[in-house]
């Protein structure tokens, strides 16, 4: 790479992409977060999954007809009703045993629907519009596509959604609280597996949104994402796995450190860098983050009593 | 059952797996001999996983860089750093020569060195994180490779049957007996993967063994009754990573090729449903565990999801039809390849070994105890 000048409109333009793909990233780490908690495992299937909502909403659009809209809140609602089947049908069976046996189901789970959905609509990849167009805006000098800001606006209001939910509602409440102490929650009446159960519906919607949002920009495509899930993961773990906050954080960060990367490289400041590298760099990064924080940015040291 | 009865049982299982090894090629074609012995290579991998994973409570999801690790020093030490095969301007070390078999020990205690390195830090991490830590090992492993280019040969890897002198490609002969390439890998890999499965045993059963489970089972009980943590914890990651070297450095051999798609991340998945099958925390239900991984994929793919389904699915009804496709299409053998995973987790929740364990509460049961 040649080294460029200055540009700080490009700057600017490399930090918004950078905050569209960590607002994705959040959104998948949500909803790792929101499983971790409830069932206490990583739910591997969870970008398969979002991969399907993905291919369910470009379904309903191209092969049925659909307007953009309904196609997206449709995808949602099948989403939803489909993470609550998926607790109901494949998880609660193994709940209560060795973790491990709970995360070797939703590696099933992640290979099954890959399986289901080349079989179904082929590995071909196919375009999945973007709601916000393919226009630029102009913010000054910054040009950005206007699919990010779109992103960018999507994430927050879920975000925001969702802690509406989790801190105003009696629902949230009892979400919280069958994840924090099912026993007890039990006792003063919330009915623990459908919170459980509510909790992956949630995630899986959190997911079908991150899909929809992922496919225009990589191509929809039945792997597109298996590095989403991998910079989700991470993001979890950076922020601490079972802190909300941290999720979103941890995914922002992630986004804009790995766009920064890509935006200094091309000035020349490290030729030995290169777009395959970013991934290895992220879990680096992360990996001295958690060795000098064990538990995360966001996360609680755990307490042990004997 | 006593301790007794039981290590008998025990014995004599082995016993039966030797000599079931030992007649094995005797009906079985050249090509299954060769699926054998990866059976015996992912058993090797299988037992130092588990006696870090199972034994020790520690989740990797990272063997399949381990394997990697102790693939590529085979590979070098075999082929070297041939201008041809790297860079031509880099005049390596290592010339490489040496022959397959006597990599192997070599592959092993370079991968537990960098498993012992390893442990170190993750010492810092538990559970999850350290899940994530492993995961980030075995994801940049490949990049580290194509970045080493003069070493590891970059992205078009090293090929070992370019030097048919130092491998059994050309058929070996032993005592006098020959033996074709593929008989030679099985009887290799089989022979180091009982030597390893005797060894594994000693280890869990001995002072060392009841340390890790300790530290499994509650590593501030552990800390309490004097278990040092940090001795223990390394020391399983070492263990474990040589096992995993060993085995790699034989997939080397058997692949008789390395490149950084020769260990995907998939492998360290496949490892860990690998132990997750045969049972945790057991060593007998392992040879399970390698048999699913080595063939289950390829069951998969034979099967045709269409047959397997009611008829009237497949082709009758307009909802089934649009729903089911017909016979063949791609992605059916994963589907069927996830489906068995999943129902086989609810059927066995321990693995086969706990299958096995239960079993013998049953016997035992209902033979009447002497002495109470």
């Amino acid at each position: 790479m040649i080294a460029a000048e200055f540009d700080f409109a490009y700057l600017m333009q490399q930090i918004v992409s950078g905050l569209a793909a960590g607002g994705i990233y959040a959104l998948l780490a949500l909803a790792l977060v929101i499983i971790h908690r409830s069932t206490g495992v990583i739910n591997f299937a969870q970008g398969e999954m979002a991969t399907l909502s993905a291919y369910i909403c470009w379904a309903l659009i191209a092969s049925h007809g659909w307007a953009y809209w309904p196609a997206f809140v449709a995808t949602l609602v099948l989403s939803f009703a489909g993470g609550i089947a998926v607790h109901r049908v494949v998880i609660r069976p193994v709940e209560g045993g060795s973790v491990l046996r709970i995360v070797i189901v939703t590696i099933g789970l992640l290979i099954a629907i890959n399986g289901f959905v080349i079989w179904q609509w082929s590995g071909e990849p196919q375009q999945l519009e973007s709601p916000f167009g393919t226009n630029v805006v102009t913010i000054g000098d910054v040009v950005v596509l206007s699919h990010y800001i779109g992103t960018i606006a999507v994430a927050v209001a879920i975000v925001l959604l969702l802690w509406l939910l989790f801190r105003f509602t009696k629902v949230g409440l009892a979400l919280r609280a069958a994840a924090v102490n099912p026993d007890e929650a039990r006792l003063v009446g919330v009915r623990v597996t459908w919170m459980l159960a509510l909790g992956w519906g949630l995630a899986a919607t959190l997911g079908a949104v991150a899909g929809v949002m992922t496919a225009p920009i990589v191509g929809l495509d039945p792997n597109m994402m298996a590095a989403v899930l991998i910079y989700a993961f991470a993001a979890a773990v950076l922020g601490g796995i079972d802190s909300p906050m941290g999720a979103v954080v941890g995914g922002l960060l992630l986004g804009v450190i790995l766009s920064l990367l890509t935006y200094m490289s091309q000035y020349g400041a490290f030729d030995w860098y290169s777009e395959e590298l970013s991934l290895p760099i992220a879990l680096l990064v992360i990996l001295v983050v958690l060795l000098v924080k064990p538990s995360g940015l966001f996360g609680k040291p755990e307490v042990k009593r004997v | 059952m006593s301790p007794r009865t039981q290590r008998t049982i025990g014995f004599v299982a082995f016993a039966g797996l030797v000599a079931l090894v030992v007649v094995l090629p005797s009906f079985v074609s050249d090509f299954k001999a060769q699926q054998y012995a990866y059976v015996a290579i992912y058993l090797i991998a299988l037992l130092g996983l588990n006696i870090l994973t199972g034994y020790t409570g520690q989740i990797s999801l990272g063997h399949g860089a381990f394997m990697a690790i102790g693939g590529y020093t085979t590979a070098i030490l075999m082929a070297g750093n041939e201008p041809s095969l790297a860079c031509s301007a880099c005049d390596g070390p290592i010339g490489g020569g040496l022959k397959d078999v006597w990599t192997l020990p070599i592959a092993a205690v370079v991968a537990g060195l960098v498993g012992l390195a390893f442990g170190l830090p993750a010492l810092r991490l538990s559970g999850l994180y350290l899940a994530l830590a492993t995961f980030a090992v075995a994801v940049a492993f490949p990049s580290a490779v194509k970045r080493f280019e003069g070493f590891t040969g970059g992205g078009q890897g090293i090929n070992l049957s370019e030097e048919p002198e130092l491998t059994g490609v050309s058929g070996v002969t032993i005592l006098g007996k020959s033996l074709t390439f593929y008989e030679w890998l099985y009887y290799l890999s089989w022979s180091i993967a009982l030597v390893a499965f005797a060894v594994a045993w000693l280890v869990v059963r001995g002072r060392a063994g009841r340390a890790f489970r300790a530290v499994r089972d509650s590593e501030t009980a552990a800390v309490s009754s004097g278990v040092s943590l940090a001795r223990y914890k390394t020391l399983a990651f070492g263990i474990s990573a040589a096992y995993a070297g060993l085995a790699g450095g034989l997939f080397a051999i058997a692949n008789t090729f390395v490149n950084p798609d020769t260990f995907p991340i998939a492998l360290s998945i496949f490892l860990l449903i690998g132990i997750v099958v045969g049972g945790l925390g057991g060593l007998s239900g392992l040879v399970f565990g390698a048999i699913f991984i080595a063939f289950l994929p390829q069951w998969a793919q034979g099967q045709d999801l269409g047959a397997l389904l009611p008829n009237f699915l497949v082709q009758g009804g307009d909802i089934g039809g649009w729903f089911f496709k017909g016979t063949g299409a791609p992605g059916g053998p994963a589907i069927v390849y996830g489906v068995v995973l999943i129902l086989l987790m609810f059927v066995l929740p321990n693995g086969v070994g706990g299958l096995f364990r239960r079993a013998g509460q049953v016997i035992s049961r209902r033979r009447p105890s002497r002495g109470g």
